[in-house]
């Protein structure tokens, strides 16, 4: 280039900051849009009433239900194993064929689109096991799509524990399993836990794939086995079939400071895990 | 051996068949899909289902090239917008920009990632269609405004590994390179952005990936008609909307057409993954 080379820098500089700036100014955008004209909607009866005739009236209480339900349930089958995986590919193996196939094999689950997560739920759970439209099939959906989140996030955690805490565990006498459950994973909870917070937030904001395994029912859950509808779904729903925009942006406000408070937490997690180990 | 050792080599144990979990499921899913799949397409051909341009699944005529066309135009808006704006940010973040204000920008980009995608779709309908609307003609519902929505949709996942991937560099790089005289942007130029390509490729395929798979977003923004798109103002329909828009309905052969639509969508996914490892892989290797 025969541009003056600090002349193109200082262009490079302006023309990258104001990018920069764009993004960041279009993610305020959105955040600020939407609870300005969703937080006017929220209020207590929005947010401890059920919907009624379809959503036009009434609150979202079934839905922030359904949606707490459906995400546990997902977090507590996708977190043993997605764990588990972790502490054995850290602690239980070396670098080999095994540990790249199951590398390989998380790393492919994380980039499947979530209709396909949906159109498999719906299959296998829904139809083929005969779940139905519930919170079993949604739930077991919804962890599979967690499950590679989990292990990367545990297996980084465990990874930073350092090699000493094990060495001294293993001078004390400690075997393999002692050192895991009682030095390294204590250790590395903040760490496992802050991906276990980043799928939480994933799952809350998830609709394709739990629409065709949960439905959309605006009732009460009464078991493993009743459909339930998301926040997101009901979203979706609200603002696609144009039943009630005030209660669609209440709704995608709820949605977005769940999203934050989710953020903060994991990043203050964060912080407090790298500090402790750097 | 004693009772400890025992316990040890059983815990092995399971652990080894929990870590199977996820291989294990990724296989169901493939079996599953092309299970559901695969017979209809041979049943009608390969051909007519790939290229035939009419979807009238009433009619038994299951032609997906408008979807394939659709999925294919979306993602490569989504890229033209997601791809610049995203490595600029990588390269403020890594190269430009003081602590201080790299500890702002870094959360409020992992935010956006967080953002429902259901939201991303509202925010397309509410604004950027009557915006298209009006300014350009046309419905509004359209690849542009599905392009420009997506490209705000896969920013994070080029940013955060892009940044990976310039911050994984070794800082004799820079420093050799600055002290031979040449400014910051040459330097990012020509020494860090060739260095750390495998990994900013990587980020791309996997940008690329999610644009391919976004549905709810590209639903509500992209106007779902089923025809190839004579321009960026034209509605369209990708792989996932048709999808999501019949499966609640759909039964027989026309449900067994969607998992059609789903293997093919399977079969792209898997090729883009397998790119993005292979290259994240090479620079592993290549550090190591």
């Amino acid at each position: 280039m025969s541009l003056d080379p600090r002349l193109s820098q200082r262009v490079a500089r302006v023309v990258l900051w104001a990018m920069t700036v764009v993004t960041v100014a279009v993610l305020l955008f959105i955040i600020f849009f939407i609870l300005r004209r969703g937080l006017p909607a929220i209020s207590l009866d929005f947010l401890t009433k059920n919907p009624v005739d379809m959503g036009k009236g009434g609150g979202i209480f079934s839905t922030i239900l359904g949606t707490v339900v459906l995400t546990a349930l997902a977090i507590l089958i996708a977190t043993p194993l997605g764990v588990g995986t972790a502490i054995f590919l850290t602690e239980y193996t070396w670098e080999n064929t095994v540990t790249r196939v199951i590398r390989f094999g998380a790393e492919c689950l994380a980039g499947i689109p979530s209709i396909i997560f949906g159109l498999f739920g719906f299959i296998l759970f829904v139809t083929k096991l005969g779940f139905g439209w519930s919170i079993l099939s949604g739930g077991l959906t919804l962890a599979f799509m967690l499950l590679p989140t989990i292990i990367r996030t545990s297996e980084e955690a465990i990874k930073s524990v350092p090699s000493a805490y094990r060495q001294v565990s293993f001078s004390l006498g400690g075997t393999k399993w002692q050192t895991v459950t009682r030095v390294v994973l204590p250790s590395a909870l903040p760490g496992i836990v802050t991906g276990i917070i980043l799928s939480i937030g994933r799952s809350i904001g998830e609709t394709a794939a739990t629409i065709f395994t949960a439905g959309s029912a605006l009732r009460i859950p009464t078991s493993l086995f009743s459909s339930t509808r998301t926040m997101s779904v009901h979203f979706y729903i609200l603002a696609r079939e144009g039943i009630s925009m005030s209660r669609a942006y209440g709704t995608a406000a709820v949605l977005i400071i769940a999203i934050l408070a989710v953020n903060v937490a994991t990043y203050y997690l964060m912080n407090r895990f790298i500090k402790k180990y750097s | 051996m004693n009772r400890l050792e025992r316990k040890d080599r059983l815990v092995r144990l399971a652990l080894l068949v929990v870590a199977f979990s996820a291989v294990s499921i990724l296989a169901v899913i493939t079996v599953f899909m092309f299970e559901q799949g695969t017979p209809i397409i041979f049943k009608y051909g390969v051909k007519s289902f790939l290229a035939g341009s009419d979807w009238y699944p009433s009619e038994k005529s299951f032609g997906l090239w408008p979807m394939i066309v659709g999925s294919v135009y979306v993602t490569f808006g989504a890229m033209v917008i997601g791809v610049p704006f995203g490595l600029a940010c990588a390269i403020v973040l890594t190269e430009f920009a003081s602590k201080s204000v790299r500890r702002i920008i870094k959360p409020v980009v992992e935010l956006l990632a967080g953002i429902p995608s259901v939201v991303y779709g509202f925010m397309g309908v509410v604004i950027l269609v009557p915006f298209i609307r009006e300014t350009f003609g046309g419905p509004g519902l359209s690849v542009l405004a599905a392009s420009i929505i997506l490209g705000i949709m896969i920013l994070p996942t080029i940013i955060s590994i892009s940044v990976d991937s310039l911050q994984a560099l070794p800082p004799a790089y820079r420093e050799g390179s600055v002290a031979l005289g040449a400014t910051k942007w040459q330097t990012v130029r020509m020494v860090l952005l060739p260095a750390a390509r495998s990994g900013i490729i990587a980020s791309i395929i996997l940008g690329m990936g999610r644009a391919i798979g976004e549905t709810m977003a590209t639903i509500m923004i992209a106007g779902n008609a089923i025809s190839v798109p004579r321009s960026l103002l034209a509605p369209v329909r990708t792989l996932t909307s048709n999808i999501a828009l019949e499966m609640s309905y759909a039964t027989g052969e026309h449900r067994q057409a969607l998992f059609a639509t789903g293997v093919i969508l399977f079969i792209i996914i898997m090729a883009l993954n397998t790119v993005a490892n292979v290259t994240s892989a090479r620079r592993r290797k290549a550090k190591g």
